[in-house]
């Protein structure tokens, strides 16, 4: 029996488990909206594009499924393109449709016209263009499979007009083979042995743990390597969560705002065994002053990731979770004993380092300082909340003060940096996980730049906190111009905004500004009272707080500065 | 050191697209790219000709091997290989000074392909030194204009770097 385009769309969403779209319709893609009508997918409009796909990208982040979402051709393609490349830096399953005009009007400047497989190639996993009915069957199901493999990412599928509406036999396709696409899971044995056997006789090892972790879900066998042999664990920002804190090996998370010792670990270790890491910038500081005193293993299901920016001596490709259990598979070859009194040393000597300088800040009883907001949030949810985070110093504060204990907890673009990403994000994860308290630690800048998803979380009754720590500026710019620019904040000033209040009660949400200290703790725990409906607060903090420590750019990781405390 | 990278990819729509963003958006240089059909209709291969240190030439065949649609990548200067360009270049020549011309080519063992009053078209292949030598060696008269085919290189003896993925094609086409 012949089928439509978007009726064998719909039915191959349902088969690859889909049952959240974020999409936002438009001209070409009116005949899929009209068969997700009558389907029981749930399907959230968003108010801009740009919030679908962020939301979408929360919600495959907080779940690990694939996070779906759709646009129509032209601005509603173009409006996902940050969305695109947010998922795509770090690795977040997704499968982005774009509408298109007809295949015979390609090329033509068409209304609402615009070669977005063109635009979005760089950032994507894979894309396609579908010119025939007869491929869509097919290539959903390769971009699942894409999309959530190997090193996982977005892959864009743009269906354009008459393909959608012509007919077809073909049914969802479950086999997939793609020639040239065969990730490697499993580590080669003799580099396992050899990244097992430079441990044995490190004196100051460290475990540096990325996103991949999380990816790959591989915390379970992360736990019982890290405890079978006593090893400290430091993190990237976008492995935070990954493993537990607290923890007795839990060290804290590296880089331009990580703690000292964490920076110092890695700065004084003589191995470091990076596992699903991939040494970006803003991890390693200065690379000529990275952690020269340590040989380098590294696991990475994607080969280009390694000896990419920090060369490696023992290069090990393949998937954390598989490689992670060869290893647990091996240890019992090695003998650890001989180097229990060396990890003893060194275990004590970071200990001092996290006593000596741990994350701090010059607590007020006047003035509500951004740090105890995201402690009070810890406490008042027992942190068990799913965290999301716009990006700047609201991002570095809920990094440092909330205690991320699941790998799926600590939800934020680490890579590209996305400001307006915490928001839709939040309303994805708390979709995803309809139990979980989600709070939405923001900037007042970055909140304003996707508000509008307010008005999605009232109409879809999705219950998140925003905590805006409203600074009226844009913080981190403003922190580097006060560091190295003298003090002079060029067009970071935002004391022009809305009332947050009004703001929020004008889309039906439930608004508070908190001005003192002493006010912090109950409106948070007012807010969660509030369920099925966002609540706005609007805490009004120390304005020109800075985010410490700090590795400015340019220098190496030892190379911190502090504020006073 | 230049490096002649061979990338065998399958045939489908904008992959040339691709693999020369992935090259531009990295900030790697083609020196020359050569995309032909092979044996197979379903895969082309491509040549290209890149320079680099070994880091950016070990990043560029990992990232080649990433995409979805490159089935193997070789680097063909690792390998016993032969390499060839081929070139046509319309050069002046004039009464006086055409025997002079076709002498060189002669001693070239290149091919006049077209011949006017004002002009000739030779046409040679060659490795990039030797074509390199002949339009040093033609300047004088006057070079009117070039066309370079870019260097496509095959490696010595009986293997073909498409051998192993044929029986993957075939898995995929049943």
């Amino acid at each position: 029996m012949s089928k439509t385009g978007a009726e064998i769309l719909v039915e191959c969403l349902k088969k690859h488990g889909v049952d959240l779209i974020f999409g936002y319709p438009g001209g070409v893609l009116l005949s899929i909206y009209d068969k997700l009508f009558d389907s029981d997918i749930l399907h959230v409009l968003p108010r801009h594009e740009q919030g679908g796909a962020h939301a979408a990208d929360g919600y495959a982040r907080s779940t690990g499924k694939v996070g779906v979402c759709f646009g129509t051709s032209g601005p509603g393609a173009t409006n996902l393109v940050t969305g695109i490349a947010t998922a795509y830096l770090d690795s977040i399953p997704m499968v982005v449709f774009t509408g298109q005009v007809s295949t015979n009007l390609i090329g033509g400047d068409a209304f609402q016209e615009a070669d977005i497989v063109g635009i979005t190639r760089p950032i994507v996993k894979h894309s396609y263009l579908v010119k025939d009915v007869d491929d869509i069957a097919t290539v959903i199901s390769e971009a699942f499979y894409l999309a959530k493999t190997g090193r996982p990412g977005p892959v864009l599928v743009d269906l354009p007009k008459d393909v959608i509406a012509a007919k077809s036999k073909n049914s969802c396709a479950s086999d997939v083979k793609i020639v040239g696409y065969n990730p490697t899971y499993e580590g080669h044995p003799m580099q396992i042995k050899k990244m097992i056997k430079l441990l044995e006789n490190a004196k100051s090892p460290v475990i540096l743990i990325g996103g991949g972790v999380k990816l790959s879900n591989a915390s379970e066998e992360l736990l019982r390597f890290v405890e079978a042999i006593n090893l400290p664990v430091v993190s990237s920002l976008m492995g935070i969560g990954a493993f537990p804190n607290p923890h007795k090996n839990w060290v804290g998370w590296a880089g331009m705002h990580g703690n000292y010792a964490s920076n110092m670990a890695l700065t004084e270790a003589d191995y470091i065994i990076a596992i699903g890491n991939r040494f970006s910038d803003r991890t390693t500081g200065r690379l000529d002053g990275y952690a020269v005193k340590a040989k380098k293993a590294q696991i990475d299901i994607d080969p280009t990731s390694i000896d990419k920016n920090v060369k490696v001596d023992v290069p090990i490709v393949g998937d954390c979770k598989t490689v992670l259990k060869q290893v647990l598979h091996y240890l019992g070859d090695f003998n650890w004993e001989k180097c229990k009194k060396d990890r003893e040393d060194w275990l004590k000597r970071i200990e001092y380092w996290e006593n000596e300088r741990p994350f701090g800040y010059k607590f007020s009883d006047r003035i509500i300082k951004p740090q105890y907001v995201v402690e009070k949030i810890y406490e008042v949810t027992g942190g068990d909340a799913i965290i999301t985070t716009e990006v700047g110093q609201n991002q570095m504060w809920a990094a440092q003060f909330y205690k991320f204990k699941d790998p799926r907890q600590f939800i934020t673009s680490g890579g590209l940096g996305t400001m307006g990403f915490g928001f839709p994000a939040a309303i994805g994860a708390k979709l995803g996980n309809p139990d979980k308290e989600v709070f939405d630690i923001a900037g007042d800048g970055s909140f304003l730049m996707n508000m509008q998803e307010l008005c999605t979380a009232v109409q879809y009754r999705v219950g998140v906190k925003v905590a805006i720590l409203n600074n009226k500026f844009l913080g981190m710019i403003r922190q580097w111009q006060h560091l190295f620019y003298n003090k002079r904040y060029s067009n970071s000033c935002l004391e022009c905004q809305p009332d947050f209040v009004k703001l929020a009660e004008s889309y039906g949400c439930v608004g508070f500004k908190v001005e003192k200290p002493s006010e912090v703790e109950n409106v948070l725990r007012e807010s969660l009272k509030i369920k099925n409906k966002p609540v706005l607060m609007d805490f009004n903090v120390d304005r020109e707080e800075n985010v410490y420590p700090m590795v400015p750019a340019g220098a190496a990781l030892n190379e911190m500065v502090y504020g006073e405390r | 050191m230049r490096h002649i990278i061979s990338v065998l990819v399958e045939n489908k729509f904008g992959v040339l697209a691709r693999i020369s963003g992935l090259f531009s958006g990295r900030g790697y240089n083609i020196e020359s790219l050569s995309v032909n059909a092979t044996e197979n209709e379903n895969i082309s291969i491509m040549t290209i000709v890149t320079r680099g240190d070994d880091h950016v030439i070990d990043q560029i065949i990992k990232q080649l091997r990433k995409l979805v649609n490159t089935i193997k990548v070789r680097d063909v200067t690792q390998v016993e290989h032969v390499e060839r360009e081929l070139i046509l270049v319309k050069v002046h020549a004039t009464q006086r000074t055409r025997s002079d011309i076709l002498n060189i080519i002669d001693t070239f063992r290149g091919k006049v392909v077209d011949i006017n009053k004002e002009s000739l078209v030779i046409e040679m292949t060659g490795d990039q030194n030797k074509l390199n030598a002949l339009v040093d060696v033609l300047e004088p008269y006057g070079i009117i204009e070039i066309i370079r085919s870019g260097t496509i290189a095959i490696a010595r003896g009986s293997k073909s770097t498409t051998d192993f993925t044929k029986q993957d094609i075939k898995n995929q086409e049943e």
